[in-house]
């Protein structure tokens, strides 16, 4: 018994070490997932004219992606072939240009190419904090108008087959 | 005069802890300002992370104090300014977690590991009592210590 003690503790020590270490600071867990997305209606790219509204999401009935990026954010050009790879398996991704100069947005879509079906401006970044962005890229995963899931950071083909498949998989269902 | 020099510096120097939120229009009712300030410095910075958005230079701490000033102006408690954030950001988003549930054992495990600590002291307390008390020499033990005593004052 005495023996025990110390080796327990050392256990559970090492046990809490071991979950709470492995943890990565950056993902921030959502407090959106299964919330209807927030209301927002935002103008096109270097225009007044409307770009796409959270009606447009929410009157969608197949599973849709929506895309934070900026052209001054480096993961966006390392994410940005997998979103053209994913255009081209038929998804339908709206991307939302975050905090970026209308003439800088469309040079990088010019030259990266266009994976989006829509894209939209968020100049001053509000509809973005309405969606709890803290960085970008970040993806949401929405089906009728609800987020169902939230990924920070570039999406690399093993998230998008780990994390993204299961989900979308259990909505269609 | 050297002084003089030197503790004006220091002063000026010393003033550069205050400088909050310098960056963006402060709210013109102070007392409204003080608010925001106070709420601000609950609020984590959530791109550097163990920086309240008062301390931060990121753009969306900016955006965020903006925010606050915002919904201070817009007549809301500070209750109704920090559940804003919680909405967005979670729990996360308070430098102070708050007291519910599921953060109930990060909350008590101080208490919890002090009352451990008494139960070890008590214990060993209680065991050490056991082994100080002496039971009376039986009539051997005495003859050895006679000896022994006896041993020495020959010496």
């Amino acid at each position: 018994m005495k023996k025990f003690i110390p080796f327990a503790t050392f256990c559970v020590i090492s046990l809490a070490l071991y979950t709470g270490l492995s943890l990565s600071p950056g993902n921030i867990p959502s407090e959106l997932i299964n919330d209807p997305i927030p209301e927002f209606s935002l103008p096109i790219v270097g225009g007044e004219s409307l770009g796409f509204s959270s009606i447009d999401l929410e009157v969608e009935e197949e599973v849709i992606i929506i895309n934070f990026f900026a052209s001054w954010c480096a993961p966006c050009y390392v994410e940005h072939p997998f979103l053209m790879e994913l255009k081209n398996q038929g998804y339908k991704i709206y991307g939302i240009s975050y905090k970026d100069k209308a003439r800088d947005t469309n040079r990088f879509i010019k030259e990266q190419g266009n994976p989006y079906y829509k894209i939209a401006a968020d100049e001053d970044g509000r509809v973005a904090i309405n969606f709890g962005v803290y960085g970008v890229p970040e993806t949401y995963v929405i089906q009728e108008g609800i987020i169902r899931y939230k990924h920070a950071g570039p999406i690399h083909e093993m998230d998008f087959e780990d994390k993204f498949l299961p989900i979308i998989k259990r909505m269609g269902e | 005069m050297k002084f003089f020099l030197s503790f004006t510096l220091f002063i000026i120097i010393t003033f550069a802890a205050y400088a909050v939120g310098v960056d963006e229009k402060q709210l013109a009712d102070p007392a409204s300002e003080i608010r925001a300030q106070e709420i601000m410095k609950q609020l984590r910075c959530l791109v550097c992370q163990n920086q309240s958005i008062v301390d931060s230079d990121a753009p969306l701490a900016k955006d965020l104090r903006e925010i606050v000033r915002e919904r201070i102006t817009a007549g809301d408690t500070d209750e109704e300014v920090l559940f804003f954030m919680t909405k967005r950001y979670g729990d996360w988003v308070l430098l102070k977690p708050p007291f519910d549930r599921t953060t109930i054992i990060l909350w008590l495990s101080p208490l919890l590991l002090l009352l451990i600590g008494f139960f070890v002291i008590y214990r060993n307390q209680s065991q050490r009592k056991f082994l100080a008390v002496s039971s009376p020499l039986n009539k051997d033990e005495e003859k050895r210590l006679r000896a022994l005593l006896d041993e020495r004052a020959d010496d």
